[in-house]
């Protein structure tokens, strides 16, 4: 099955990228946008069927590598 | 005293601070490979800066997971004096041996130019040269300078007197016209709690010969090699 590891900033930590993406839309004339934050998305290929085996393998990537925890809160999805 | 320069695919700083550190020391310090799982009997590692593995994922992210980070946590946490610059200031945060991280400048852009600092605290290993207050001038050259810790975070640094250079102005005067990068506290370097592990954005083996234009980085490595032999 597939892992979707969304990393996003977290609350109360400025998001530069995201500040720049709000204004740019406002110069194109996107009215009505109200903060816009920045984030990643990883795909894994995972060798299991076992959801929560995955998450709980998933879980400690994000922990280790896939987000720095100091800065970034991460979500996982998961598809076939 | 024995020094030692990691180099992680993408380094490309470890020359200057080669040469730097050999000004000060009378003979070169050794390069190691980052896949090396020992390293030798050394009195001060140093993680230089660049772009290891292209900044992928987050600046020093991949470097700090890189072998020879294990024995790099295990050193500092025996006493051994670890200098992290620009990239390596990032591994550092990234390893867990310093606190808070590095995020995108506040103008989104590169900066290349030189910065006033000021020096804090009172480092007896990098800053022992150096007198309180005294404003110096280095160079830095960054897109992820931006330091960020949460509050608590930003409070016991500075109450433990962990800070170690601020971004000022000639006057030696912090604000946030003169922060080139949207630095929390105008922060430019910290200390680890047992004041052994150093990292810093600005890049001091970059003002340390005359045809540099200005030689304040010297008094860095000369302390080292006074604090270490």
């Amino acid at each position: 099955m597939k892992a979707i590891v969304y990393v996003t900033l977290k609350n109360g930590v400025l998001d530069p990228q995201g500040k720049a993406i709000e204004h740019a839309l406002d110069g194109l004339g996107f009215d009505g946008v109200g903060e816009v934050r920045q984030g990643k998305v990883i795909e894994l290929e995972l060798d299991t069927d076992d959801q929560d085996a995955a998450r709980a393998q998933v879980g400690d990537m994000c922990e280790k590598l896939l987000a720095n925890t100091v800065i970034e809160d991460y979500s996982i999805d998961f598809a076939d | 005293m024995k020094a030692g320069v990691i180099v992680f695919p993408g380094s490309n700083r470890e020359v200057d601070m080669v040469d730097a550190l050999t000004q000060s020391m009378g003979a070169a310090p050794e390069l190691i490979w980052h896949r090396e799982t020992e390293l030798p009997d050394l009195d001060l590692i140093v993680l230089p800066g660049g772009f290891s593995y292209g900044d992928y994922l987050r600046s020093g992210a991949m470097a700090a997971r890189s072998p020879v980070m294990k024995e790099v946590v295990r050193k500092a946490a025996d006493g051994v004096a670890v200098l992290g610059v620009c990239n390596g200031f990032q591994m550092l945060t990234e390893a867990g041996l310093l606190p808070g991280a590095l995020m995108r400048n506040r103008s989104l852009k590169f900066i290349c130019r030189n910065v006033h600092l000021k020096i804090d605290g009172d480092n007896k290993i990098f800053s022992g040269k150096y007198s309180a207050g005294q404003v110096i001038n280095f160079p830095v050259a960054h897109h992820d300078g931006n330091y960020f810790a949460d509050d608590e975070t930003l409070d016991q640094l500075e109450g433990e007197g962990q800070v170690g250079f601020r971004y000022c102005d000639t006057d030696g005067q912090s604000s946030d016209t003169i922060n080139p990068n949207g630095s929390a506290r105008h922060i430019a370097g910290i200390f680890n709690k047992r004041g052994n592990v150093l990292g810093m954005m600005p890049h001091p083996e970059n003002h340390v010969e005359a045809l540099h234009g200005c030689t304040d980085g010297r008094a860095l490595f000369d302390g080292l090699v006074e604090a270490l032999s």
